[in-house]
């Protein structure tokens, strides 16, 4: 039975809150300024707990079970990192308050700023994307502020290989360059011929996510990082896949001049049902000027600070915030998503060095092992070592009319998320599985089982397959109809 | 600590099944020279250690707690109803991702339904989309769809110098490379209306913001006329509104906006120090298809149950890549819940209480204020819950003076955006400041000129 709209709950009358009495003298309401009617519901306090509490209980998250969708890292989020993030130093400071009284904020990001460059390898990173997408579109403007910074303006076009995220052709397009695909070879890796033949003065730069989107490592990036420095064109990372790499190689070394990281994927902040993430992103010394700002720098302390930190254990520091010197300017207001850096900084002081690696060795080798039990059972496109996630086609063979769709829908039926369907692009009927390192055996293994029955439900009983979910709070949504008839809210008139 | 539940036995195990000795044959594609580098970074800590450390550095901070606080300027110190943080702190929520299997996502799904639902009741507008990351990222997307509506043809921006100077800069950032000119910003502070006259063939939209950065209300006539030459000139009317001066002012529909967006943090989502917050963003239904970002429909299932689904999907980034809308992926979904909880909570009156109570405490201190000595308000124009205020000493010195010797955390200085506003302070006053914070900020000011 499904839950009630808050508004077919709505009575007259009812409120959900306990404001206080007006205890000044009131000041005349300007007339002609005000609003005649305000539809809003009206709902009791203990109504209004019961219907989100209701809904909440409609949904899947990481806490409820595995959720092994690819290209989102959707590992454990730690509870410490909730307490960390609601501590009510952190929580109650606005953001224009003076440097000299917010210095613990200031240090938590100048920290994470250095924890980000240690990882990757860069020597400047800036907190200020609120998403990955964000990030991106930073770097790509990073790029264009580079070219042009030297008076090379006849740079128009962005190569991007096949496999890419959707957002890196926007992102590109959001920056007024031209996109231009580079294909892909048939072992997964980014064609060098075609790239050679798309390098030339105009290129701005390439876009490449490596571990890619098919989860493998390209086994040529630093002759792909040759070719595009070599005419004259710089190297953005799509930072989405770093959960495979962390202490295994840092990006910078391979060649990347700029990158965007996932705070809500690498570093284990919530993915909050579609945000909010943090999109930092980082560079090297070429492209560090360029920057999104304000940054957080620290000086020798001055004066002022002093008196008003005495207790301050590094005492001859001051943390501020400042514009990089060519920065590209702001990309939101403020400083960057503040909650989720303290989410991330709270998880690699807890991880550490060794924690990290660790954490990307067991993402791969989970992977591994779960590719190796669907093996034979699903197609796989690219038979590879994978990274931290890898595809697999839903085209089965003697089941020609099931569809990934339907093996999504039914591994609902067996209380599993679906993985990522239908992207790379470049696999037909893709399934794209990313178990995260904080899976047990166990889980991986009843997985493996569930996508190895349906695969035999799809020659025996396709029809189970063709209706399912079959134990959801809904069953399959008609999306056609909610496109060719959109409503979009629940409001009379 | 990496929260790995794999044991060694474990491990053993699956290499064996893969087929390989070790961990570091799964690496072998990684160039080997530049495999497993150092990385210097802290000594892992423990779960007490790390509380410990985090409160230790929250603690370097003043916090609003602990200080009365007179500093709005685009992030506000609003009451958070404690359901608020109960609701969004269910882990069904936040541990979930973006819908994409509306199956087992309903909860996700409707919410935002019934967020986009108040945003335009609130607006007045046609269809709200599920947020953008902040009220600077929703304002400058609204001014890429307007260019888009006029599908590129029209290259002038009209903007008005009272909108959010970081929201300003973030429209320059987004903007650069499309070969649009940004003008109105030289006009100076002061009623919208006097942008009719920069109005063109050549625009594609006007962006106002209302209250002002500078608090004022703007004239629901004034803005009427400037809709209208906007309309004329066939260019879009963009507003920028606090939305809790919605529970008591006229939505923008009432005077001709197109496109109204805007800074949802005071909807339930407390500080932060500048984030997470939330962009909301609705427009007029002719627009929807130009809109960016996600968004909520209502549709049944195989059995004619109701359900909700992300729809409108070809706007977007994983289907259109390079033609997209915008790049928008993940936005700020739970921000949008703190929203919907914040609004069901307040409801019909509620709101307006709130809208009520901010009116009422800022024109008491606006008035016990310019009493004082030297001090005066920048204009008699009508505002919401912020003024500027003129001072006789630069702001800084005044903040100083309240922050050392009366732990108050003065208003937001007007000097550095505007050098016309030097010695002019953004004083915001909400339904947290008592009257007695109100008023020990007067004995505060009075004193300073005492001692002087």
């Amino acid at each position: 039975m499904s839950e009630p709209l808050i508004y077919d709950i709505s009575s007259p009358g009812r409120s959900g809150v306990n404001l206080p009495e007006c205890d000044v003298p009131q000041a005349p309401l300007p007339q002609g300024y005000l609003r005649e009617d305000l539809p809003l519901p009206e709902v009791s306090e203990v109504d209004l707990v019961r219907h989100f509490l209701r809904l909440s209980q409609l949904n899947y998250g990481v806490d409820k079970g595995f959720y092994p969708l690819g290209s989102c890292t959707m590992k454990y989020n730690p509870k410490v990192n909730e307490e960390a993030a609601r501590l009510p130093g952190f929580v109650h400071t606005h953001p224009y308050q003076a440097a000299c009284i917010v210095q613990g904020n200031l240090f938590l990001m100048y920290q994470l700023q250095e924890f980000l460059k240690e990882i990757s390898g860069f020597s400047g990173v800036s907190l200020q994307p609120a998403a990955g997408a964000h990030g991106e579109l930073a770097g790509v403007r990073m790029v264009r502020a580079y070219h042009e910074s030297r008076g090379d303006h006849k740079r128009t076009r962005m190569l991007i290989p096949d496999s890419a995220h959707g957002t890196n052709p926007a992102s590109t397009t959001m920056a007024g360059y031209e996109t231009v695909k580079i294909v892909s070879t048939a072992r997964g890796n980014v064609s060098l011929d075609d790239l050679r033949a798309h390098c030339d003065d105009t290129v701005a730069g390439l876009m490449l996510t490596n571990p890619n989107t098919l989860g493998l490592f390209d086994e040529h990036v630093q002759e792909i990082a040759r070719l595009i420095h070599e005419c004259g064109g710089l190297l953005y990372g799509d930072g989405a896949n770093l959960n495979a790499i962390m202490g295994i190689v840092k990006p910078a070394a391979l060649g990347f001049d700029v990158m965007h990281f996932n705070l809500h994927k690498t570093f284990s902040t919530p993915h909050g049902g579609g945000g909010p993430g943090a999109g930092p992103v980082g560079a090297n010394d070429v492209l560090a000027p360029f920057l999104p700002g304000p940054i957080v720098v620290k000086d020798r302390m001055d004066e002022q600070c002093q008196s008003d930190n005495e207790e301050w254990e590094e005492e001859t520091y001051c943390y501020h915030l400042q514009m990089p010197t060519s920065s590209i300017g702001r990309l939101k207001a403020f400083f960057g998503n503040f909650g989720i850096c303290v989410r991330a900084y709270t998880y690699i002081r807890m991880l550490g060095a060794a924690g990290l690696r660790q954490a990307s060795e067991n993402a791969v080798l989970n992977a591994n092992y779960l590719l190796s039990q669907l093996k034979g059972v699903y197609p796989l496109p690219y038979d590879r070592t994978c990274m931290h996630e890898f595809v697999v086609s839903g085209h089965l063979p003697d089941a020609a009319d099931v569809h990934t769709i339907d093996i999504a829908k039914r591994l609902m039926d067996f209380g599993f998320h679906p993985p990522t369907i239908y992207f790379p692009l470049i696999v037909p009927e893709a399934l794209m599985i990313e178990p995260t390192e904080t899976e047990s055996k166990e889980t991986l293994d009843a997985f493996a089982d569930a996508l190895i029955q349906i695969a035999q439900e799809a020659k025996t009983n396709p029809e189970l397959l063709h209706t399912a979910p079959h134990v959801t709070p809904v069953s399959r949504l008609d999306e056609v109809l909610a496109a060719r008839q959109p409503i979009l809210h629940c409001l009379k008139g | 600590m990496s929260y790995i539940p794999n044991t060694d036995a474990d491990r053993a195990a699956m290499l064996k099944a893969i087929g390989v000795g070790s961990i570091a044959d799964l690496f072998q594609d990684v160039p080997e020279a530049l495999r497993y580098p150092q990385l210097n970074l802290p000594s892992p800590v423990s779960e007490p250690e790390i509380l410990r450390e985090l409160r230790e550095i929250s603690e370097y901070n003043v916090d609003l707690e602990h200080a009365p606080c007179f500093l709005g300027a685009g992030a506000y110190r609003h009451f958070v109803p404690t359901v608020v943080g109960h609701l969004i702190g269910r882990s069904e929520f936040y541990t979930a991702y973006t819908p994409y299997q509306p199956e087992i996502s309903q909860g996700t799904l409707q919410t935002i339904f019934e967020y986009q639902s108040m945003i335009c009741a609130l607006t007045g507008m046609d269809v709200a989309n599920a947020s953008h990351y902040d009220g600077a990222t929703s304002l400058a997307e609204a001014v890429v769809m307007a260019v888009n509506v006029a599908r590129g043809k029209r290259r002038k921006i009209v903007v008005s110098a009272d909108v959010h100077p970081e929201y300003r800069g973030v429209i320059r950032t987004y903007t650069q490379g499309m070969k649009l000119t940004v003008v109105g910003e030289d006009r100076g502070t002061g009623a919208a209306s006097a942008l009719a006259g920069i109005v063109d063939a050549d625009t594609a939209c006007v962006v106002v913001q209302n209250p002002s950065f500078l608090g004022y209300l703007e004239e629901p006539t004034g803005l009427r006329a400037l809709a209208n030459a906007a309309h004329a000139a066939g260019a879009l009317f963009v507003v920028s509104a606090d939305p809790i001066s919605l529970g008591l002012f006229a939505p923008p529909a009432d005077y001709g906006a197109d496109i109204v967006c805007g800074e949802g943090q005071a909807l339930g989502g407390g500080l932060n120090f500048g984030g997470p917050y939330l962009g909301y963003f609705a427009c007029k239904q002719q627009y929807v298809h130009k809109m960016a970002g996600r968004l909520v429909g209502q549709t049944v299932d195989r059995h004619g149950e109701r359900g909700f689904v992300l729809t409108l999907s070809a706007r977007e980034q994983h289907i259109r890549r390079e033609k997209a809308t915008s790049n928008i992926c993940s936005n700020e979904a739970l921000m949008a819940l703190a929203a919907a909880v914040y609004l069901t909570a307040m409801g019909k009156t509620g709101l307006r209480k709130v809208a009520e109570l901010c009116y009422h405490k800022a024109h008491y201190a606006a008035s016990r204020l310019s009493a004082l000595p030297g001090y005066g308000l920048l204009s008699e124009r009508p505002f919401f819950k912020e003024f500027p205020l003129r001072c006789p000493k630069p702001v800084e010195e005044i903040n100083d003076y309240l922050l050392n010797e009366w732990g108050i955390i003065g208003g937001y200085n007007l000097g550095q955006d505007y050098p016309a506003l030097a010695k002019t302070m953004l004083v915001c006053v909400t339904e947290m400041n008592t009257k007695e914070e109100i008023d020990t900020l007067v004995e505060a000011l009075g004193s300073m000129e005492e001692k002087a």
